[in-house]
């Protein structure tokens, strides 16, 4: 069987069990972690929302997507046009405009955010809809990914990820093209 | 401190003033200079292309050569290299391990060993620095532009000395300049290629002197330039730093 | 003439062109430098990066068996190839047991490597890349140039002929967010049409059994999370011991493929979806070979970010096509000649050693040490160009011998300065047809040095 002759060779193979060091707490910048994440986070292409809104969340997506016509979300603070507990076929999300979750984890040093299966309830959501919203709250944010995967168990959920940004691609002649398959904009409400 | 030179073949056979102009500088700086009369080669042509198994001899002779001295030095970074980091399959003995330790390129030996804090030379030149690959990232002579850490480097410190030397700041500051030894006669259309984008580079800093501490990168840029028929020219580090008259 | 440097010649016959990729990869390498200075730790991330591949080389039986073992209680199913050919019969009977006729492809150097889509396009399978670059290249019928930038060796006139053709884009349009809308709109159908997604595996976490996917384009997410069958091809040298060491990875990996703190997209794949299925597929095809030579092994080390590649000056001037292997430039170099030491015999001499690519690698692997150490293995092996060895052995052999060698340089430097310049610069002088040799003293410096020093 292949699997035991693999292993087989590799035990014939491998050097000398060399140990695993370990990973030290690096230095953390001085600044604020909010205004750091912001300043990342729309260095790869996010609209980072920082000041607290006079308006709702319902009011402030409006505003945001005027012309949205199908909004869905797990959080009940949004008005959604789709009821995400009725889709089973994620085919269906097909035509989503807003999607609107929440994030568990903010990364400063990159703009980075974990969402997980329970925050966006189906998977392709965060990936088919034409613009994402992320509410995340400032005191979820930490400085590096190190932090990140201490406070996080990637595992919890059957499937996870960080999104740093709106979908992006700069494979024709290194031209920098927001928007490649997955959403076409990242909106951050920091709140 | 007696020394030990050692002067690449190249160098003795096409460029013996740099090997006088190592001579000179060592002995004006208080060293006494000997150069055995067998020496020849270090080996690295014959093991860059593979062939390390028959420059073992050249390895085992070049030891004999060199074994009695403190210091060995030598103009020329990719050879202290060679030295320093391949002699080791050749049987460790006291010898050798004495003579891998103890060889200099001349750079680290200046700084290094004879601590050097200035010189009584000049150079009325705008001078472009080309820094040879296995001095920068094989010996550190400098810290090299893909790392993060504090930039530094020996033959800017070394020019620094010199009067009235300008130094340019090239875009990109060290990128390799094609020569490689085997390379230049394997692949010649990207050797000359790269040799020639080098010299693009100081000919927009307005380059007067193109310097190295290895004078195989300044062979094949100054065949290059002669080619071209370019007014720029070349000058090995020591011949820069043993410079007196105006 | 060997095939990289044939190839090389023929690309640098367009030197505005030429001009055009060097400058395009430079600007790539720059990118990682800003971004890479950014991180005052950087250099010990690499030391951390180094420590643990060294680690997961030294213990990979043991990580792979807890791999499994924790991604089969996750209800994922984990098959072992132990070659391309077994990789692709894998794939091929994921797909062939539910009458699968149409799927996704995220960006898999792997699946590249065993060339799983000519396998599945030649049994009826409609295959699909979905990354922007590797669909151009699909389309274009050719080979990916860069491990990161498929394309990057096109330019957006061509790619908008192409689109023309293939997509019924406007014709002589070029603009890259037009060509790039126009590939999502065609990409998004194709999403929702697949029955089946196969991605790649940046990592796979030991500890949890999961596997990690890094995108900017989320088209690896697109096709996972839409299709009922999801699977991801695995090198066996990906593993990491544990997800706290993605900590290390994350902020490696996006900072030296493209100069971004992150890729957009760190997906991790742990579980199938509800009513799914989530294979993995673990793959040997010569990694062992590879890990059991003391000299190379840490060439397994790699995290594919292409660093390399963007850095080396010969890559930049040659392009990836040149290399003749899925993964090309320096990387390429040392993991080819254990595939076949004879085919690419060449590769490992298509370099200066300047060492550069060995710098920037994040996980520092001796990419420069393993270039010279293979030509010595090549030369060994008797793969050198005829009469190279030869002509070594009596410079060695001439150089042993210093009243022989001196008599021999006297004599050239004789000839040079005598012999009509036509008949130095005859078509034997390689050097010679773009550089003049050096000048020839009349006295070399030991003639020198034993007039006016040794009397």
């Amino acid at each position: 069987m292949s699997k035991q002759k693999m292993l087989q060779r590799i035990r014939q193979a491998k050097p000398e069990v060399t140990p695993l060091p370990e990973i030290p707490g690096f230095a953390v910048p001085a600044e604020v972690l909010p205004i750091l994440f912001k300043e990342n986070s729309e260095k790869l292409g996010s609209r980072v929302l920082l000041t607290a809104s006079k308006l709702n969340l319902k009011e402030q997506v409006l505003q945001l997507f005027p012309d949205a016509k199908k909004i869905a979300s797990p959080l009940s603070e949004v008005d959604t046009t789709v009821d995400l507990g009725d889709i089973s076929d994620p085919h269906e999300l097909a035509d989503i405009d807003v999607a609107i979750i929440r994030g568990q984890i903010g990364v400063a040093e990159n703009g980075a955010i974990w969402v997980d299966e329970q925050d966006m309830q189906h998977r392709v959501l965060p990936f088919i809809t034409q613009h994402l919203v992320i509410l995340l709250s400032q005191d979820k944010l930490v400085y590096n990914m190190h932090q990140a995967y201490a406070k996080t168990q990637v595992d919890q959920t059957g499937f996870g990820v960080f999104i740093a940004g709106p979908s992006k691609t700069a494979d024709i002649e290194q031209s920098l093209v927001i928007g490649a398959q997955g959403p076409r904009s990242l909106t951050v409400i920091l709140d | 401190m007696t020394v030990g030179l050692f002067i690449p073949c190249y160098i003795d056979q096409f460029y013996p003033q740099v090997g006088i102009a190592s001579l000179e500088l060592l002995e004006k700086l208080g060293c006494e200079v000997v150069v055995p009369a067998g020496q020849t080669c270090c080996g690295q042509p014959m093991a860059n292309t593979g062939c390390e198994q028959d420059a073992r001899k050249n390895y085992t002779y070049f030891v004999e050569q060199y074994k009695d001295f403190d210091h060995i030095v030598m103009p020329s970074g990719s050879c202290t290299y060679h030295v320093r980091k391949h002699y080791d399959i050749i049987e460790q003995n006291e010898d050798v391990r004495r003579v891998r330790q103890n060889t200099y390129d001349i750079s680290e030996f200046l700084l290094d060993v004879l601590k050097i804090k200035s010189l009584d030379s000049q150079f009325p030149h705008t001078v472009g620095l080309h820094q040879s690959c296995h001095g920068l990232r094989g010996l550190r002579l400098g810290t090299g532009t893909e790392r993060v850490l504090p930039q530094e480097s020996k033959l800017k410190q070394l020019l620094g000395m010199v009067k009235d030397l300008q130094l340019v700041a090239l875009e990109r500051a060290d990128e390799c300049c094609g020569f490689g030894g085997t390379f230049a006669i394997n692949e010649p259309d990207i050797s000359v290629r790269m040799g020639l984008d080098r010299i693009a580079e100081h000919e927009a800093q307005k380059v007067e002197v193109i310097t190295a501490g290895d004078m195989s990168c300044l062979m094949h840029l100054e065949g290059l330039l002669k080619r071209q028929k370019k007014p720029i020219v070349v000058k090995h580090l020591v011949e820069i730093l043993n410079h007196t008259e105006p | 003439m060997n095939q990289h440097a044939q190839k090389a010649a023929a690309f640098i016959r367009n030197a505005e062109r030429t001009r055009w990729h060097d400058d395009a990869l430079w600007m790539v390498r720059s990118k990682r430098d800003t971004a890479t200075h950014d991180i005052p730790e950087w250099e010990q991330l690499r030391e951390l990066g180094s420590l643990v591949k060294n680690n997961v080389l030294s213990k990979l039986d043991e990580y792979l068996d807890e791999f499994e073992a924790n991604a089969q209680k996750n209800g994922v199913q984990v098959h072992w190839a132990a070659d391309a050919e077994e990789h692709n019969r894998i794939v091929h009977d994921i797909l062939a047991k539910k009458k699968i006729a149409r799927i996704v492809k995220s960006k898999s150097m792997l699946t590249e490597e065993c060339h799983l889509n000519e396998y599945l396009i030649e049994k009826g399978i409609e295959v699909i890349d979905t990354d922007l670059g590797e669909r151009i290249i699909q389309l274009k019928e050719e080979a990916p140039s860069h491990i990161v930038m498929p394309a990057i060796h096109l330019k957006k006139e061509e790619i908008g002929a192409l689109f023309h053709e293939k997509l019924h884009t406007e014709k002589g349009a070029s603009d890259p967010q037009y060509l790039t809308e126009s590939a999502r709109q065609h990409l998004r159908e194709k999403f929702l049409q697949a029955q089946a997604a196969v991605t790649g595996v940046n990592f796979g976490i030991a500890e949890t059994g999961g596997v990690v996917v890094c995108t900017n384009e989320g088209n690896a997410d697109m096709g996972v999370h839409l299709s009922p069958v999801q699977i991801h091809c695995m090198g066996i040298e990906k593993i990491i011991p544990k997800a706290e060491h993605l900590g290390i990875f994350t902020r490696l990996l996006g900072r030296s493929a493209t100069g971004q703190p992150i890729t957009i997209y760190t997906s991790h794949h742990h579980r199938p979806k509800p009513g799914g299925e989530m294979h993995i597929v673990i793959v040997d095809n010569g990694r062992t070979d590879q890990l059991g030579r003391k000299d190379f092994r840490n060439s397994l080390k790699c995290i594919r970010c292409g660093a390399c590649m963007n850095t080396c000056p010969i890559y930049r001037r040659s392009g990836g096509h040149s290399y003749g292997y899925t993964v090309p430039g320096p990387i390429g170099s040392i993991l080819t000649p254990g595939k076949d030491l004879k085919k690419y015999s060449d590769l490992p001499f298509a370099s200066t050693l300047c060492g550069s690519c060995s710098d920037v690698c994040p996980v520092k692997i001796d990419i420069h040490a393993q270039l010279y150490k293979w030509r010595q293995v090549i030369a060994e092996e008797g793969h050198l160009p005829a009469g190279k060895k030869k002509s070594m052995q009596m410079t060695s052999w001439l150089f042993a011998r210093p009243k022989l060698y001196r008599m021999a340089g006297k004599w050239g430097r004789r000839m040079l300065r005598l012999l009509p310049k036509g008949l130095i610069y005859n078509r034997f002088n390689t050097w010679g047809r773009d550089r003049d040799l050096p000048e020839a003293p009349k006295e070399s410096f030991q003639e020198w040095y034993q007039k006016n020093r040794r009397s």
